[in-house]
């Protein structure tokens, strides 16, 4: 199966193309077009800033490619906040490919709560949907930001942080997860394999 | 919930894993690649590496020894040990690590910690603080704990957030290899101070240790070396233990 992972200059994807190798999937980076459109699947990762990334992305038709595309596409982390309509991050008009606001996390205690949100937080609330197939429990995924996509009709799984945010999103063709599934062990990885397999 | 971390330190020397009593005394502990999957089977949640190697080509070891490590374990992790350059961290980033540490070139160079986190993002940059007390006042020291600085550890913590650090991983030494407990009181003055998750790290010597970090100490994460490498304390063992004692744990 070939993979196209999106390559921008958005942070470190080595991780990902780790993770796809030890499932078997024949993944490549790349900003080809025709590379992508060909792909059985395709992953977008990023981390990094959503302005900088938006105009990096549109610089290279990248914007209209992922807008275009019909194979199953999951967004990562920052993949999944430039997925939706706008974020608050340097008030960025994104893809809207996921009608999703993006908001920053404003703590209500900052001796409780700190920001970014670091480390391993559980999903919940979780819809009838092929990625979300037969998870090992517990359902902890690794999550590193600052931003977070709103709950909305589109919302397919559910996290915690000082509120409820989206943890997952799923629409038509377009998948995405808020937490890196790379770096999240079995769970992480079982999200990644039923991606490879929708 | 977000819970809270337990990460084992692994020292690096010329590819192997060793960790010392105060820095000084090495002991081999075994293959970094074989202890680090051990580490993510038994439920560990980050791994740091450190470098402790001083030979010139020992860049160039370090990431071969990242790109092994990433390929085989699924949990992230930092590397830290000699790094001073956006172009260190762009090599080791690029070979597969999750986030670097730093520690005596942001004391001599500052302003590279804001490169860094312009460069590849505040979530990869994690600041490392040796400290040690002394006549009260808790210094910044340099070199592996050796070198003693003027900066009061406090100031430091809080100018290191200021230019972009991610997460502060703060080291007692005059905790380090005592297995008497962390530094709580100091841990927790920095961590309610920053809005930056704080790793723990010098004196883990039993599982009460752990809890009292969690809770007095305010630590985001905790990190110990030894204990967990000659399995005095089983990891799984220990997050059972903290769970039961009512502290939010990933199982």
């Amino acid at each position: 199966m070939k993979v196209a992972v999106i390559k921008y200059n958005a942070g470190n994807v080595q991780s990902v193309l780790y993770a796809l190798e030890r499932l078997g999937a024949d993944a490549e980076l790349t900003d080809d077009p025709e590379k992508i459109r060909s792909a059985d699947k395709v992953i977008f990762p990023g981390q990094g800033e959503a302005s900088s990334a938006m105009t990096y992305l549109k610089s290279r038709g990248l914007d209209q490619i992922i807008r275009d595309i019909k194979q199953p596409f999951l967004g990562v982390c920052l993949g999944l906040q430039l997925l939706c309509e706008h974020s608050e991050e340097n008030d960025t008009q994104c893809l809207g490919i996921f009608p999703v606001k993006v908001k920053r996390f404003i703590p209500e205690n900052s001796q409780e709560f700190k920001v970014p949100h670091v480390g391993w937080n559980e999903i919940e609330n979780l819809a009838e949907n092929p990625l979300l197939k037969d998870l090992p429990d517990p359902k902890f995924l690794y999550y590193v930001h600052s931003y977070y996509a709103e709950l909305s009709e589109v919302t397919i799984a559910t996290t915690h942080y000082i509120h409820d945010f989206t943890a997952i999103l799923h629409r038509d063709n377009y998948w995405a997860i808020q937490a890196h599934p790379e770096k999240s062990s079995t769970v992480g990885e079982k999200l990644l394999s039923n991606f490879l397999s929708i | 919930m977000l819970t809270k971390r337990i990460i084992p330190c692994l020292d690096i020397k010329d590819g192997r894993t060793v960790k010392g009593v105060n820095f000084v005394q090495l002991r081999d502990a075994g293959d970094p690649v074989e202890l680090a999957k051990i580490y993510s089977d038994e439920g560990a949640d980050e791994l740091v590496f450190l470098d402790i190697t001083a030979t010139v080509d020992k860049r160039k070891t370090l990431a071969d020894l990242v790109t092994k490590v990433a390929k085989s374990i699924n949990i992230p992790f930092t590397v830290g040990g000699g790094i001073s350059t956006v172009e260190d961290v762009k090599v080791l980033l690029g070979a597969g690590a999750d986030k670097i540490s730093i520690n005596s070139a942001a004391v001599k160079n500052p302003g590279v910690i804001d490169e860094m986190a312009r460069e590849f993002g505040s979530q990869c940059v994690v600041v490392a603080i040796d400290t040690r007390n002394m006549d009260g006042i808790d210094f910044v020291h340099t070199h592996g704990g050796r070198k003693p600085t003027l900066l009061k550890t406090q100031a430091w913590a809080k100018e290191v957030a200021e230019r972009g650090a991610g997460e502060i991983l703060l080291t007692s030494m005059d905790h380090d290899g005592t297995k008497s407990g962390f530094a709580n009181e100091l841990t927790a003055e920095i961590s309610s101070a920053l809005s930056i998750p704080v790793i723990a790290s010098g004196g883990a010597g039993s599982m009460p240790h752990f809890k009292d970090v969690f809770t007095f100490g305010k630590a985001d994460a905790a990190l110990a070396a030894s204990i967990f490498h000659f399995k005095e304390i089983p990891i799984p063992e220990l997050k059972e233990y903290l769970i039961g004692e009512g502290i939010s744990i990933r199982k």
